[in-house]
């Protein structure tokens, strides 16, 4: 495939979707996908330690790191950029062990999220980070999950058309980070 | 004297909170639009089309720009002759911010203890610093600050001998850290000088000038210059994935120091680099 064709996708993800995913990629999402960010990460991880049922199955699944500013008359959502991802890092190896399989938000991973995602074959796009009007525009339709106390952290689905995203890590472990800033780095 | 109430600062500072969410300054969007025009990689280019475009649609919709809609910074120059009226100034600012972010449905980002952690519902209270000045106004400057770039930005207590070279390295260490998280292209406020608190102070402070407007002292104009262009030889680019636009501009602001002291604070700002001034 071309890399500078946009590749439109439809969640959940079918798993020739996925492996066809390469760092770098343009892509246009369409679907379904989960909002969760910390507060809802730590409840996750602390109903699985607990050995309960999470409120959402995440087999196959999208989650997008995302606190909206609240909805105006009329609209499904806010502004919805991504937040920074890092601080998912040390809870995500065990979603992704739950089937997880799409990871949507922005900035670098650690090594051990990237070995866990291989060895699960997901992967983590990009939304453009600051560009939550553009997205709020690409969302359609918002509906109430889990953790609702949670305010703009609560979980949440996502019914989205066309939202824009870049693929990050592939399936393989490779990163557009080190790839595309090798091309230019001057010194 | 001249006195100025309260109820006139609530409705500006009101005002001031929806304007800078919704509206990118005109000097962020024209050197975005500049930096366009010379960005070599075709994904950095539709990154910045996509902000661009992101900024037209908070303007058209009444939208915030980003849903980080921040913790409120101002920065507030009184003058001698000013008597506030009818209340406190703090209190007068933070029911601004109060108002402002509840009727411009901005987020609510601030928690009321850092280890506790609720959330205020109202995103106060502000972080604000008072200037006495001379004359009759009230000049408010207000930034709301995103924390994916404030997490990223560092202090530093350098040893005079490190100088220049010290600086321009320990700079270049803090971008390339910071690296996508902060939301490139950013703007580096650096505060040179001082002790470690007004480093700080005159770093945030530094990105309230306008992009565009070089330091006064054509020395620090010219390290400001050299640091950009460093800063986008490193290949970060918009959102971290390659380019040339790694910054938007590089603003230096400095204070008197102490004989055996180099302090320096890089701080990051986002592309949503919000910041309004009105003066009463």
């Amino acid at each position: 495939m071309n890399k500078d064709q946009v590749f439109r996708m439809h969640l959940p993800a079918a798993k020739e979707d996925l492996s066809a995913l390469r760092a770098g990629m343009r892509v246009l999402l369409s679907g379904v996908l989960y909002t969760a960010r910390d507060a809802a990460h730590l409840r996750l991880i602390a109903a699985l330690e607990k050995g309960e049922v999470l409120p959402i199955n995440l087999d196959g699944q999208a989650i997008y790191y995302v606190g909206p500013t609240p909805a105006q008359d009329g609209q499904p959502i806010g502004a919805c950029g991504p937040t920074t991802s890092y601080r998912m890092d040390p809870m995500t190896p065990k979603l992704l062990e739950k089937g997880l399989k799409v990871m949507i938000g922005k900035g670098e991973r650690t090594e051990e999220v990237i070995a866990a995602m291989k060895a699960h074959g997901a992967v983590y796009l990009a939304a453009t980070g600051g560009a939550g009007a553009l997205l709020s525009s690409r969302v359609k339709k918002r509906t109430p999950v889990a953790y609702a106390d949670l305010g703009a952290e609560a979980i949440t689905q996502l019914e989205v058309e066309d939202f824009p995203v870049v693929v990050v890590i592939d399936t393989q472990g490779n990163s557009a980070y080190e790839i595309e800033r090798q091309k230019y780095r001057r010194k | 004297m001249r006195t100025i109430h309260v109820s006139n600062i609530v409705s500006a500072v009101k005002e001031m909170c929806i304007e800078a969410n919704y509206y990118l300054p005109l000097d962020v969007k024209a050197r975005m639009r500049t930096m366009k025009e010379v960005e070599e990689s075709p994904l950095a280019i539709s990154l910045l089309e996509e902000l661009i475009e992101n900024a037209e649609i908070a303007e058209r919709d009444h939208i915030p720009m980003c849903q980080d809609t921040g913790m409120g910074v101002f920065f507030v120059e009184l003058g001698q002759g000013v008597s506030i009226e009818g209340g406190l100034l703090t209190d007068a600012i933070n029911e601004g911010v109060r108002q402002g972010y509840r009727e411009g449905f901005l987020r609510a980002s601030v928690v009321q203890d850092p280890l506790r952690r609720v959330n205020t519902q109202d995103n106060t209270p502000a972080v604000i610093h008072y200037e006495l000045v001379k004359g009759y106004h009230l000049v408010i400057h207000f930034a709301p600050k995103g924390f994916g770039s404030e997490n990223m930005s560092v202090s530093r207590m350098l040893r005079p001998a490190d100088g220049v070279e010290g600086v321009v390295q320990f700079v270049l260490e803090a971008v390339e850290m910071a690296g996508s998280n902060p939301c490139p292209p950013i703007v580096l406020g650096i505060g040179i000088g001082g002790t470690l608190e007004k480093a700080a102070i005159v770093a945030k402070k530094s990105l309230l000038r306008p992009i565009g407007e070089g330091h006064a002292d054509p020395f620090y104009a010219a390290l400001e210059a050299r640091i950009l262009e460093e800063v986008n030889a490193l290949g970060i680019g918009p959102q971290g994935l390659g380019g040339r636009t790694t910054a938007l501009a590089v603003h230096i602001d400095t204070f008197p120091t102490h004989i055996a002291g180099l302090p320096v604070v890089v701080n990051i700002n986002c592309h949503a680099a919000r910041h309004v001034t009105r003066a009463l």
